[in-house]
């Protein structure tokens, strides 16, 4: 379970997050919803511990993240997947040799076990075909594909998701929603997902919780914040994008 | 606006800046063990450097050691002494030019190029993306090409010397009437009188060379791995790699230089 308990942050002047509190428990999908510039990716970077609170607590499986050193934040890490904006690919990297890279970097495997696990995940997002392929040559939709991929090659049990449709039209967009769902429903992989996609908070999550003043404003399940008739919530999704 | 305020966070941001570089050099010292894994991208790295600023280093330092020997030749014409020639243009490229020059191009080129790089993977998230993979991007990214620098500096300075002595060789015989062979005996001499296998004028330069190679990577490294705010940026980072790369290979080569022929004799 991912737990954050009144975390604070302020960055320069402003403060980005002020008490934020809220549990993902295992095995459901999370999304936290809110303006550009809200806390949204911050408050992700707090969960993987590449920001430290100025207050409050981060814990992933009752283990506090802001108190880890160095050894203990990679061995966190290498059970959370993260999926970035732009899926952020390596781009001298091949697509196969992108997703191969954490398993070649910690995981002793033999390399065709290494092939063989590739090929599933690769095959897994629909990216089996591009394999061979370097990231300036793919589409964004590929690329995000390619960056869900490589979260999910270490079998993690948290996968962060951030702004996962960010510029995608919406057929491409449905598909990675779709994806996100199948990675919670057939690996049992838990995940916290930011955005500011109406259709990806309802596609895509079992609960929601929307950002005002770095702080949650309104959290509940996907029917009860779409029944709700909470100002905060009925502007993000009346008004939030597709 | 307040001056001493301004001057302060100044020196502020300056010292801070000083630090991450000292900070990132002792970081990839300590992940050096670690080369063995990435063998194979350090000499793709090195032979990129290599190629890239060879034909450069090459014409610049003909040219260098042909002015070097012109100016020099001029006034020892007027003494009658221009045997001398070989020797001093043989000494000033190995000891300072050579190293300088190469110094200074692979600033320019390799350096710049690296800021760009890295700058770019770390406005697009890539830097973040192996973190949270657990892969370290001293270890991933700076340690290849610190090495590859570190290495390929003495090998084009040695490349930079030959050529910048033969570029004096070609004024010498042309322009200023001394014999090749007198030229090129002068020049060996000066470079082996002291008998030793690697003499010190050699072994200095390129341990300025050496020197160099690791400033001009982990300066540029950490300008990369510092640059916000998208293409702006970068561009930023490009800008800032160069010039404190030179101010350091003029600087650190003054400090090698004293070390060598003042303090340690």
């Amino acid at each position: 379970m991912i737990e954050l308990r009144d975390v604070c942050k302020r960055l320069g002047e402003r403060q980005v997050l002020d008490h934020m509190s809220f549990r993902v428990p295992k095995g459901m999908n999370f999304v936290l919803m809110g303006p550009s510039g809200c806390g949204k990716s911050v408050t992700l970077k707090h969960v993987i511990g590449i920001l430290r609170p100025d207050s409050g607590s981060v814990q992933v499986d009752d283990q506090d993240v802001q108190s880890m050193d160095r050894a203990q934040l990679m061995a966190l890490r290498k059970r959370m997947g993260y999926l970035f904006q732009n899926g952020a690919l390596i781009n001298w990297l091949t697509v196969a040799e992108n997703v191969a890279l954490p398993l070649r970097e910690h995981a002793r495997v033999s390399k065709s076990e290494l092939q063989q696990r590739v090929h599933e995940v690769l095959g897994l997002v629909g990216m089996d075909h591009a394999a061979t392929q370097y990231p300036p040559a793919i589409s964004g939709g590929m690329k995000l594909r390619t960056g869900l991929a490589r979260a999910l090659v270490t079998n993690p049990e948290y996968v962060l998701y951030d702004e996962p449709n960010a510029g995608l039209d919406p057929i491409i967009s449905k598909q990675i929603h779709e994806l996100i769902v199948e990675v919670r429903d057939r690996l049992g992989v838990t995940g916290l997902i930011v955005t500011h996609s109406r259709a990806c908070a309802t596609q895509c999550g079992d609960r929601i919780g929307i950002i005002e003043n770095g702080r949650l404003g309104i959290e509940g399940s996907v029917a009860e914040i779409l029944a709700s008739d909470n100002p905060l919530a009925r502007s993000f999704l009346d008004g939030g994008t597709d | 606006m307040n001056p001493s305020a301004t001057v302060g966070r100044i020196v502020g941001t300056r010292a801070q800046d000083a630090g991450f570089v000292v900070d990132l050099l002792l970081r990839t010292v300590a992940a050096s063990p670690k080369l063995v894994r990435r063998v194979r991208f350090t000499l793709d790295m090195a032979f990129n450097a290599g190629v890239r600023s060879l034909p450069v280093t090459l014409v610049v330092a003909a040219f260098a050691g042909a002015i070097l020997a012109m100016q020099t030749g001029i006034e020892l014409r007027r003494f009658g002494d221009t045997a001398v020639l070989g020797t001093i243009t043989a000494l000033s490229m190995c000891r300072e030019m050579g190293p300088f020059i190469t110094g200074v191009i692979l600033a320019a080129t390799v350096g710049s190029a690296m800021a760009a790089e890295l700058g770019t993977m770390q406005v697009s998230d890539e830097v973040a993306a192996l973190e949270v993979m657990s892969v370290d991007p001293v270890d991933y990214l700076v340690l290849p090409r610190v090495v590859a620098l570190a290495v390929m500096c003495p090998t084009l300075t040695v490349l930079s010397n030959l050529i910048g002595i033969w570029g004096g060789s070609v004024i010498a015989e042309h322009n200023l009437g001394v014999s090749p062979d007198l030229y090129w005996i002068s020049a060996r001499e000066a470079l082996t009188s002291s008998g030793t296998m690697l003499p010190k004028e050699v072994y200095v330069g390129l341990l300025k060379a050496f020197v160099f190679g690791v400033a001009i990577a982990t300066v540029s490294c950490a300008s990369g791995l510092r640059a916000g705010g998208g293409a702006l940026g970068v561009g930023l980072a490009v800008q800032t790699a160069v010039r404190n790369s030179v101010i350091l290979i003029i600087v650190l080569g003054f400090i090698v230089t004293w070390f060598f022929y003042f303090l340690a004799g």
